[in-house]
């Protein structure tokens, strides 16, 4: 495997490219820090701007299979690490009761072995014969507790479990941590990640973004479009367009035939990216109006220079 | 081809520690493992180039958007300090400042047109360092046509106009390449750099380190423009005050288990109670009432104090708001029934009906007439929060009544606008209404989150 890790960070960018990840700078400099310095990453940044798809292309530039624990209010162990099998066990237990006494002794070490414990995904992830990329998403949906839980796995990639003893990582697994922001982490977990904020791309950069993603939408139209969009993000809106959005919306653009956005498709296809109806009154009341009288100022324009 | 990273000068450890304590000295948490990442991160690097340099510090070293902000402006003047502390050197300056000089004495027009064309280009593809060059370029350049006026910003404009740089209307006007605002803003940013850096160069000596300006790092205080930025605060806070009611549950979990919900889960067990369900703790869901100041003074904070309200809204059934600026008019219908922020603040704006003939705050009538509408169903298991200035512009504070009240309730708050430096002076008669309740100074985000936490910190004597 290490022949795959590339080494310099253009070969990151460049891999991160082949995944169908457009990275800035600044991302693939992070990245390429997390692998050789084998740090876990925290990522933050508006919903929709491709944190959750920068593990995924993680994972397949360095060909390792991604492990995935999205996080949710009242997420516990159980749910994270490991949970013995009481069915299984008892199961254990109530088969061998025609047996000796002297049994017992065997059998309570029996039962909490490993054929016994279910591994969840922080478990699997440390415990994989191969390395592999752990995405923890959304971090912020947590409670405090659950941090403080992930703080022995993200700095020494052990687990201790009282039964067993400590079941160290084979492999070193690069961690990718993604939150919305929603609330402040606790320090002691920032203290153990490198961090990256991922912001709304650029206009190029989102340009090429959505040029990958639509490839046969014309370069007029794609460029349009990520210019209306980064317009609606200026607006004071509930939820912003994301980029999943923009790219959604070529495609549909794509679907439609169109060879340019005039103020009534917009109107028509606003609903793509705008997701809220007091979202949609004050898009289509700014943005619209703004499509509908361009022409205008456009032959005006040119007739004054 | 593994990239051999530089090996680093021996004087950068030294460098860095120093950078470190500056942040740390801007209250970013910089701590002994930031800085052993960091060095990791660096050899990792060439630290040649200044963008990723930069990259790798910010990675290790500022981790929050906030932090983020600290850092950009720490780095460029620690950078700037560091370069110009070289720079003043005379011999240093003589040489950079004649060499650009006598390669641009003369532009013939030809010239400019191409520089321009590279500007643009430069401005266009973003890249911060080829944009610095040229920045020097322009000024070498324009500085030799006119003296410059010894006002930076003048100075900028004129050479941006010089230039013929304009933030274009129409993009896809194909006679010019049209400069997106933002990359004008930050040409612009760099010829004032450079200006400042020429000036002190002339001058033989570097302008006073300032610590970066408190306020800059302050609430956003204008009106709506800044809306969508106090909505984050405010969806972070609504956000915490879920969590934080999921934390107080956790921590007394372990109070009482559900006998009824263990015997029916231990049924899947073949009645082994192996899995033991606990009574769920509701989060403490208090009873509010909110005062809240919308007068002049206050203008500034009232729209940030008016979203608060909205988000405490979602965040707690039982409560009921009032503003006031010389009487009192309670608006609970009015968040009950609107969702949408523009629209609560106009309708408050409209039938709250608080302003009588001079529009001047007044407290000792607010309270009285709180004391009214309220006594009889203030209780001690109650919050009372009020926000404003608690400048009565020379009325009677009436503290007394302020007592009443808050003796009814069981807990008062007060939030304050203001920096602490100014209560107390002028008409400000914070003191007299602290002793009946806990004040906090809110003008930052981070000391509205110390104010969260007083108010959902579960209360022991009560209950």
């Amino acid at each position: 495997m290490e022949s795959t890790a590339p080494r310099t960070i253009a070969e990151v960018e460049e891999g991160l490219r082949a995944a169908g990840y457009l990275p800035n700078r600044a991302t693939a400099l992070v990245s390429h820090l997390a692998v050789t310095l084998g740090k876990p990453v925290l990522v933050e940044g508006p919903a929709g701007v491709g944190k959750t798809e920068l593990a995924k292309a993680l994972s397949t530039m360095l060909q390792r299979q991604l492990i995935r624990l999205q996080c949710y209010e009242g997420l516990d162990e159980a749910k994270a690490l490991y949970e013995w099998n009481y069915r299984k066990q008892l199961l254990r237990i109530q088969a061998s009761e025609g047996e000796q006494q002297t049994a017992w002794e065997s059998l309570q070490e029996d039962i909490f072995g490993e054929e016994f414990l279910l591994t969840r995904p922080l478990m699997r992830a440390i415990a994989s014969e191969q390395p592999v990329v752990l995405l923890i998403d959304e971090i912020d949906k947590t409670d405090q507790e659950f941090e403080a839980m992930l703080l022995e796995v993200l700095s020494d990639f052990q687990i201790s479990i009282p039964e067993l003893g400590v079941v160290k990582a084979r492999t070193q697994p690069v961690v990718v941590l993604t939150s919305n922001n929603s609330r402040e982490l606790t320090e002691a977990l920032k203290r153990r990640c490198l961090y990256l904020w991922l912001d709304y791309p650029e206009l190029e950069q989102e340009l090429a973004i959505v040029r990958l993603h639509a490839p046969d939408l014309s370069e007029t139209v794609a460029r349009r479009l990520v210019e209306l969009v980064g317009m609606v993000r200026d607006l004071d809106l509930k939820k912003p367009p994301s980029i999943a959005e923009s790219i959604d919306w070529a495609r549909a653009l794509l679907l439609l035939g169109a060879k340019d956005i005039d103020a009534t498709l917009f109107t028509e296809t606003m609903s793509v990216i705008v997701k809220h109806r007091t979202d949609m009154d004050i898009v289509a009341e700014r943005v619209g109006v703004k499509l509908a009288e361009q022409p205008e100022a456009a032959t005006v324009d040119a007739g004054g220079t | 081809m593994p990239a051999a990273p530089e090996r680093l000068p021996a004087s950068l450890p030294a460098q860095l520690l120093s950078f470190g304590e500056q942040l740390r000295d801007e209250g970013v948490p910089v701590g002994t493992s930031e800085l052993l990442d960091c060095f990791a991160a660096l050899s990792q690097v060439s630290w040649t180039s200044q963008a990723d340099f930069k990259e790798a510090l910010a990675a290790t070293l500022a981790k929050s958007p906030e932090d983020r902000r600290t850092f950009e402006r720490v780095f460029d003047r620690f950078m700037f300090r560091a370069v110009e502390a070289q720079a003043i050197d005379p011999e240093m300056s003589e040489r950079i400042g004649e060499g650009a000089a006598a390669s641009m004495q003369d532009l013939s027009a030809g010239e400019l047109e191409a520089l321009r064309e590279q500007i643009a280009a430069a401005l266009a593809q973003g890249s911060q360092g080829a944009l610095r060059d040229l920045a020097l370029l322009a000024i070498a350049a324009f500085s030799r046509e006119a003296e410059g006026s010894g006002v930076i910003g003048v100075d900028v404009q004129r050479i941006r106009r010089a230039l013929g740089l304009r933030a274009e209307q129409q993009p896809e006007d194909p006679t010019r390449p049209g400069v997106s605002r933002e990359a004008l803003r930050r040409f612009e940013a760099l010829l004032r750099e450079e200006l400042e850096r020429a000036q002190a160069r002339r001058a033989q000596r570097l302008p006073p380190a300032r610590p970066l300006n408190e306020l800059d790092r302050a609430l956003p205080s204008g009106p709506l423009a800044d809306l969508a930025a106090v909505h984050r605060v405010v969806t972070q806070l609504r956000r915490r005050l879920a969590t934080q009611g999921m934390q107080a549950r956790g921590q007394r979990r372990h109070a009482h288990v559900d006998v009824r919900r263990t015997m029916r889960a231990s049924l899947q067990t073949g009645g082994v109670p192996v899995e033991l369900k606990f009574r769920p703790r509701r989060p403490r869901r208090p009873e509010i009432y909110v005062l809240c100041d919308i007068s002049t003074s206050v203008t500034s904070a009232s729209v940030f104090f008016l979203s608060v309200l909205h988000a405490l809204h979602d965040a707690f059934r039982k409560m009921r708001s009032f503003v006031f600026i010389e009487r009192v008019s309670e608006v609970t219908d009015i968040f009950e029934h609107e969702r949408d922020f523009r629209t609560i603040s106009e309708k408050i704006g409209k039938d709250a009906g608080v302003a009588d003939i001079s529009g001047y705050t007044d407290y000792g009538r607010v309270f009285s007439e709180m004391l009214e509408l309220v006594q009889d169903d203030l209780h001690p298991r109650a919050t009372l929060i009020v926000l404003g200035d608690a400048r009565t512009n020379g009325r009677d504070p009436r503290a007394d009544l302020f007592g009443q009240l808050a003796a009814r309730a069981g807990r008062t708050f007060w939030l304050n606008p203001e920096p602490r430096l100014y209560w107390n002076y002028g008409d400000s008669v914070i003191a007299a209404y602290e002793r009946h309740c806990t004040a906090f100074e809110c003008w930052t985000t981070a000391q509205l989150e110390d104010f969260v936490k007083a108010l959902t910190k579960p209360v022991t004597q009560a209950l």
